[in-house]
């Protein structure tokens, strides 16, 4: 199992990395490694700070697949993780296409390295494009809430314990209409207006007998409380100040605002990784495609493009499991 | 040169073979992450319900196969292995060791009522 040091083609080089190999690994793939090590350990810093918000603020973390229940062309659908599902599932098969065109690379078969590699780009891109929509997904909110004087949020539910959106709370809307250039002159723009104002909502949880509230806190088996009905329009009438549709970076309808700092910041962060890696993979292809790797004699490159690759998705496989699942 | 072929054929082979497992392994996860047994979710180890060591664990077993099938570990050397292997695991545990055990002293001191949440 021990490797063998393969020539790259680019000894003598400025780069070449000189006569010696530690390791037996060659120049360019041990720097690839030391890349690698420290951003690892840089998305464990995210990661890790992530976990220590979410114990801290355990009971009004959001539970995940009541955030991520969208699937496109599926409106009103809950689909709970289907579609976070389905993008893992896409970088997981981008990776075994590059795996494959490493290997394609090793028998010098320049048409599979560039067909496996023009899988890889494309497998980036739709995971790109999927992360796009999970944000605007997410930036959107789906139900809506309210958010108390503590800053905490509380959410809506009936009687079988289903989530009910604000528009089946309020029966009519008193929102004033947003200022706006064009409908008179402002010195500058209002800020975003919810739907409903928050008296909306308090006079249709009056009139709708069926509706309850769940407040952030956790019972001793770790299920978030479901006040009872008077309690609900206690706490409705004496703490609630404003509604919250979807996610900013200062609240969101889904609990804790940290948690959409997080997402945004770590999401956002592995994505910056993703468009790297496509930006890398494109350019190589193009290398591929031009002969250069089949001049050196090596599709070495195509191996340390590779390994970041892989990277990107072993580090997807973790924000999946600490965002999407616990 | 037969013998090389030979070698391809079975390295083309392993690929597929853990792409198989890293579906199935996510198909379990999202499985269990939507039907969240009763069980599982309730009871608890260290701290953590037993569904999220169930999920932790087998992210750690899908990180061992992209590691060692795609990214060759398993052909580097000894040295290479263990200069990557053991200063991320040592590191992050011990920042993870940290970080979850400060975080939920700090949730004891909210709940224990030194803040209070005004409801």
């Amino acid at each position: 199992m021990e490797a063998t040091v393969v020539k790259t083609g680019t000894e003598g080089k400025t780069w070449g990395g000189g006569d010696h190999s530690p390791l037996k690994a060659s120049y360019g793939k041990l720097m690839m490694w030391f890349f690698i090590l420290s951003d690892a350990l840089t998305f464990s810093g995210f990661l890790a700070a992530y976990g220590f918000s979410r114990y801290k603020f355990i009971d009004s973390w959001p539970v995940a697949d009541e955030v991520f229940n969208h699937f496109p062309f599926l409106h009103g659908v809950d689909a709970p993780m289907y579609y976070v599902a389905l993008m893992t599932f896409i970088l997981i098969f981008s990776s075994v296409t590059m795996v494959l065109a490493v290997n394609a690379g090793h028998q010098m078969k320049k048409n599979k390295v560039i067909f496996y590699l023009f899988l890889t780009v494309i497998g980036g891109l739709i995971f790109l494009g999927s992360q796009a929509w999970e944000w605007k997904n997410f930036i959107q909110g789906t139900y809506g809430a309210v958010e108390t004087k503590s800053g905490r949020i509380i959410q809506f539910l009936d009687t079988e314990g289903n989530r009910v959106a604000l528009s089946d709370i309020a029966t009519e809307s008193t929102q004033r209409q947003a200022h706006d250039r064009s409908s008179g002159i402002w010195f500058s723009t209002d800020e975003t207006l919810a739907a409903y104002t928050i008296d909306d909502i308090k006079q249709g949880f009056i009139t709708k007998e069926n509706l309850r509230i769940r407040i952030p806190k956790l019972d001793e088996k770790g299920h978030p409380i479901i006040l009872n009905r008077e309690q609900s329009l206690q706490t409705l009438s004496t703490d609630a100040i404003r509604v919250v549709e979807g996610a900013n970076m200062y609240r969101n309808e889904y609990g804790t605002p940290l948690f959409a700092n997080f997402f945004f910041f770590i999401t956002g962060f592995h994505g910056f990784h993703v468009f790297t890696g496509v930006l890398i993979n494109t350019i190589i292809f193009f290398n591929v495609i031009l002969g250069t790797y089949e001049r050196r004699g090596s599709y070495e490159m195509v191996e340390k493009v590779g390994l970041y690759w892989h990277f990107v998705d072993l580090v997807w496989v973790f924000v999946f499991t600490f965002f999407y699942l616990v | 040169m037969a013998h090389d072929a030979a070698s391809h054929e079975s390295s083309v082979k392993r690929i597929w073979y853990v792409f198989f497992l890293l579906t199935v392994l996510t198909t379990a996860e999202v499985i269990l992450g939507i039907i969240k047994p009763t069980f599982l979710v309730e009871h608890k180890f260290l701290a953590l319900k037993f569904l999220n060591w169930i999920f932790i664990i087998l992210t750690l077993v899908k990180a061992y196969f992209i590691t060692w099938a795609f990214m060759h570990m398993e052909g580097e050397t000894k040295g290479l292995r263990r200069a990557v292997v053991w200063t991320a695991v040592f590191l992050i545990c011990y920042l993870m060791f940290v970080l979850l055990v400060e975080g939920d002293y700090i949730h004891e001191v909210y709940k224990a009522g030194y803040v209070k949440y005004n409801f």
